[in-house]
């Protein structure tokens, strides 16, 4: 049985698709066979991070629809050949979504693949509803900004009363944070939440702090998954996140602000 | 302390701002979740047959609902006015 990740937030543009693409190729890196789903229809940018745009021939509605099989439509990652993509429709509307047609696409691919990762789109209208419906685990993606915390927070409550494991009364939906565009220098001179500010409202299992960094404008300027860049505290950042996804121990960074030179120079920490 | 934290702490943070606003409206958002829907309506309706009877406020109701562990109980505050019925 495969496990389905939803990554979610509901306010837009705090990297929930950058986090899509990093955590499944991470995934499929560590050995794991793993297909990322794009949800947003009518605004597909899943397959531009991935770098797949002009491989797209057949979506996720074409699937539905029944107008092509999902193997079809499903992309092998140029980078890694344990990683598929399914994007979506980008001329239809978001009505075209169906929970029977998402339900038979996620149990297909659950005989074949490891872990399903539902890229979720901004909002909580049905395409972002159907991306959560099915989750076993949601990766809450929050900048430490008021706007993203208090949207998260909807979402937390949308999670645990509007899932299917909600409706049928099962084990809740694992919940996880992942704070990102963080900057431990802003946070110091108090200009920015803290892990702990955020913390003491939404109170989730933390995966990772992913710092403010420039590495993930160039790498989806280039196509490839921020993951991949190895040097970038993003890319390192998201490792250790889908290593302690995946139960390895690794010791939180990124939350503290790096120790000049000075400071090292001079028996600080 | 240092120069440079002596200068910082002199201003307001304005992170302990965002979070004192937000932990305000997140509890206040929780709490309006978990009520059942049909109560601001119950709200309304119960106000409009008091109104038959007694002269009060839109404001002077309040209405409640809490869940202890086993039994749910619905609270109404009603300041009724000093003057008699109408």
């Amino acid at each position: 049985m495969a496990r389905i990740i939803v990554v979610t937030s509901g306010k837009g543009g705090v990297g929930k698709t950058t986090t899509s693409a990093a955590i499944s190729m991470g995934l499929a890196k560590k050995g794991h066979k793993t297909v990322v789903i794009d949800f947003d229809v009518g605004l597909r940018n899943l397959d531009l991070i991935m770098g797949c745009e002009r491989r797209v021939v057949y979506d996720i509605i074409n699937v539905i629809n029944g107008e092509a099989t999902l193997n079809q439509a499903l992309i092998k990652d140029k980078n890694c050949n344990l990683l598929s993509i399914l994007p979506a429709s980008q001329t239809r509307n978001k009505d075209a979504l169906t929970l029977e047609g998402v339900e038979k696409i996620l149990e297909e691919l659950s005989k074949d693949f490891k872990y399903i990762v539902c890229d979720s789109p901004a909002g909580i209208e049905t395409g972002a509803h159907l991306a959560m419906y099915f989750a076993d685990d949601a990766f809450i993606v929050t900048n430490p900004e008021v706007s993203s915390v208090r949207d998260s927070d909807r979402m937390l409550g949308i999670l645990s009363s509007q899932s299917r494991r909600a409706e049928r009364g099962e084990e809740p939906i694992k919940e996880y944070l992942l704070l990102s565009r963080y900057s431990a220098e802003r946070v110091k001179s108090g200009e920015m939440m803290s892990l702990d500010d955020v913390q003491d409202i939404l109170s989730l299992h933390l995966l990772g702090v992913i710092p403010e960094s420039k590495s993930v404008l160039t790498s989806s300027n280039a196509g490839t998954p921020v993951i991949l860049d190895e040097k970038s505290e993003a890319g390192q950042a998201y490792a250790d996140i889908v290593a302690r996804y995946l139960g390895e121990n690794k010791p939180h960074r990124f939350i503290d602000e790096k120790s000049g030179f000075f400071r090292k120079l001079f028996g600080g920490k | 302390m240092s120069l440079l934290d002596y200068f910082r702490s002199s201003k307001t943070s304005s992170a302990s701002l965002a979070k004192e606003r937000l932990q305000i409206l997140v509890a206040y958002e929780r709490a309006s979740d978990s009520q059942p829907s049909y109560l601001p309506e119950l709200q309304k309706e119960l106000l409009a047959v008091i109104q038959k009877y007694v002269n009060v406020n839109q404001d002077a109701m309040t209405i409640n609902l809490e869940q202890n562990d086993n039994r749910e109980t619905l609270e109404l505050n009603i300041v009724l006015p000093d003057a008699h019925p109408v």
